[in-house]
């Protein structure tokens, strides 16, 4: 009795052209649909810009660099995603990259080194720690204003954009503090900050077998509790197209050589023979991206898999009837925020060993990038509404548009009217979507 | 009055319960029990202070004096969690769903099965969504959608199974047929029958006179904060009831002529 059987209207075969069934049939196997449109929108901005460019916009080179550039943003809109879920907003983390991105420079620069030796091969990971907690206790300072004190999240983070802003001027007087530790600068990518061919396989592989352990799990699950279950088809498919994708990312930032005179050097620091046709050291995947797939993992296994999770979208789909549910609604966005912070402290150190410096102007506007990120990617800022790779996709599409237009040469005030157009359009046809799908 | 104990100790009784906002008396000194296997009706015009009484035992309202004893034993009722622990189950007339949930997720909202690894089960909680659902209305499919696109009918199951799976012995709804056509209605009566037999106790608040009439065993009235008397529906016809709640004067005060002026 509780096993369903498929509706009866979906026939097995697809018709082609017949794109609302294809959309349902989807559905109905639990593939979001949406998330399918957006890749279709990536790829389209991707061949695009392809052909504008003139053939160099689909290059290793590219979207290597691609990757990195987007990692920054994307990590923190991992965590704004639950911001805006449960109904708030956090216009300071553009400002709080400043202020712990600037306190992480000062430690490693300034402060540790005389404590505990310049060099000190631990420095970068202290740095880090005591970056992560600062962002921690900033997140969990103002989420806990918002939540107990009832003051609404765009003034008190409003307030932040300024307090924090003014903070990473006064942390180091307005210097620029450079240059980083030589381990920290790894967290950027730059010429030696990636994982190597071998190492990037390695993830590749891992990353194929997890994606067939949880088709399989899935299954196995839904068998024992007689649910239905997809097509072993769709299954294969899937799974075979998720392997593609992660084999075909890895085999692209394999193909990304170190630049030719840092493979002389290289070679000539490692005593490697230099073969004909000059040498070819591939990068493999940038620690940036390694940090924001690990970040994405994370938030969506906390998303979906535990009860703070599910809390935070409940909070967002009906506050009261969390609270009547039992929920600890305060503690909850509490740690909404401090999540957020803690994924700006990870950002904020990925942007300054990347840039290699700090500047009291570090982090400007990424605020309003981040948010974007999440909305472009199918957040919802009335609440309740929003996913981890969605926001992930949103950012890649923003930084596609961005550098891409870079590539063919558009100016950065022209860059800004497409961003912001794009930003627009993009929640229309969310909102003309979401209205149907309703129906 | 008739609130005294014939069947051994009530599972429920509020003594003098009192809330106020901002010096307005939302409920003033009221007394009311609940006793197993019995519907009780508790019913006023609006702002009778009904919802409020009953928030105060459902935890979602601090009451700002008075007694609550479960079983005879007095407990302290602050929030929903207290309440839910002590076995009371609430339907609120708003349903109290997260809209953006699917129906397994609002079920189990806040009382989440977790896997041995402390990950959330959704496969175990669907299963026993499915299972009460099969019971409480068969025809419910639509276990992987948000409440949001399901009809008025169907999110109130999905209230009721709620308040119904965690072995509730007092339940309390709240305009529990409001939103309902006749048919549901009607299978919402149904199962309040058989909640009923099987000695849950059932606190129902309605404007629907008829409704009551129906199922309560007995009729609580309130008018404008305080409770106007408690009466067996068998002793009362539905006129006395009604001037209960009009004019706030019991079976044995009021006058022929005041009878007649209700229909008037």
């Amino acid at each position: 009795m509780s096993v369903v059987e498929a509706p009866p209207t979906q026939s097995d075969t697809l018709e082609p052209g017949s794109r609302r069934s294809l959309g349902s049939y989807l559905r109905d196997n639990e593939i979001d649909t949406r998330m399918v449109g957006m890749v279709a929108v990536l790829l389209a901005i991707w061949v695009a810009f392809h052909f504008l460019s003139g053939g160099t916009f689909i290059t290793p080179r590219n979207l290597w660099n691609l990757s990195v550039q987007t990692s920054a943003i994307a990590i923190m809109a991992t965590g704004m995603v639950l911001v805006i879920v449960s109904r708030n907003i956090d216009l300071s983390v553009g400002s709080m990259v400043g202020t712990v991105g600037m306190v992480m420079a000062m430690l490693q620069v300034e402060w540790l080194p005389p404590l505990m030796g310049s060099g000190n091969s631990w420095i970068w990971l202290i740095t880090l720690a005591i970056g992560v907690v600062l962002g921690a206790l900033i997140g969990a300072f103002q989420g806990s204003i918002i939540a107990y004190v009832g003051v609404p999240s765009f003034i008190v983070t409003l307030g932040g954009l300024l307090v924090w802003r003014g903070f990473a001027w006064l942390t180091a007087s307005g210097r620029t503090i450079a240059p980083m530790d030589a381990t920290f600068q790894l967290l950027g990518g730059g010429s030696s900050g990636s994982l190597g061919e071998t190492g990037s396989w390695i993830v590749g592989g891992v990353a194929c077998v997890g994606i067939v352990a949880l088709l399989v799990m899935g299954r196995r699950r839904r068998r024992k509790f007689g649910f239905r279950l997809r097509p072993t088809w769709l299954d294969v498919v899937l799974g075979l197209l998720g392997c593609a994708v992660v084999l075909g990312a890895v085999w692209v930032m394999n193909s990304y050589y170190l630049p030719e005179n840092l493979a002389l050097q290289y070679a000539e620091e490692h005593d490697i023979p230099i073969p004909e046709g000059g040498l070819q050291i591939p990068l493999g995947i940038p620690y940036p991206v390694l940090i924001l797939i690990g970040v994405t993992l994370v938030m969506s296994f906390v998303t979906n898999r535990l009860r703070f999770g599910r809390y935070v979208f409940s909070i967002g789909g009906n506050p009261e009837a969390a609270a009547l549910a039992g929920i600890k609604t305060k503690r909850t966005l509490v740690r909404v925020f401090m999540t957020m912070g803690i994924l700006v402290a990870i950002s904020g150190a990925v942007s300054i060993a990347r840039l290699n410096a700090a500047v009291s102007g570090l982090g400007t506007l990424n605020e309003l990038y981040v948010i974007a990120a999440a909305v472009i990617g199918g957040t919802s800022l009335s609440g309740g509404i929003g996913t981890i790779p969605g926001a992930i996709l949103g950012a890649l599409i923003m930084q596609s548009l961005q550098s891409g237009m870079v590539l063919i040469g558009v100016g950065a005030p022209v860059q800004d009217v497409v961003l912001g157009v794009t930003l627009v359009v993009a929640v229309a046809i969310d909102t003309i979507y979401r209205r149907r799908a309703a129906r | 009055m008739s609130g005294t104990t014939v069947n051994g100790t009530p599972l429920v009784e509020m003594r003098d319960m009192s809330v106020s906002f901002g010096g307005v008396h939302a409920v003033k000194d009221v007394t009311i029990d609940l006793r197993p296997g019995e519907i009780l009706g508790l019913v006023g015009g609006n702002g009778a202070g009904k919802s409020t009484l009953i928030k105060t035992l459902a935890g979602a309202q601090k009451a700002d004096s008075g007694e609550i004893f479960i079983d005879g034993n007095p407990v302290t009722i602050t929030t929903p969690r207290d309440a839910k622990a002590y076995g009371i189950e609430t339907i609120y007339q708003t349903l109290a769903l997260a809209d953006n949930q699917d129906a397994p997720s609002n079920m189990f909202l806040g009382r989440e099965l977790r896997t041995r690894w402390g990950t959330l089960d959704d496969s175990a909680m669907e299963d026993a969504t499915r299972k009460i659902m099969g019971r409480l209305n068969p025809r419910f499919q639509k276990f992987k959608e948000p409440v949001a696109s399901l009809s008025g009918g169907q999110r109130q199951s999905v209230a009721i199974a709620r308040a119904v799976h965690f072995n509730a012995r007092i339940l309390i709804m709240d305009e529990p047929t409001a939103a309902l056509g006749p048919a549901e209605t009607e299978q919402v009566r149904e199962l309040m029958r058989q909640l009923k037999s099987e000695g849950i106790g059932i606190i129902m608040i309605s404007h629907d006179i008829h409704d009551v009439f129906d199922l309560a065993d007995r009729i609580s009235v309130m008018l404008q904060g305080k409770l106007v008397g408690t009466v067996n529906k068998d002793d009362v016809t539905m006129d006395e009831v009604l001037a209960m709640i009009i004019i706030g004067k019991m079976p044995e005060e009021v006058t022929t002529k005041e009878l007649e002026q209700l229909h008037g």
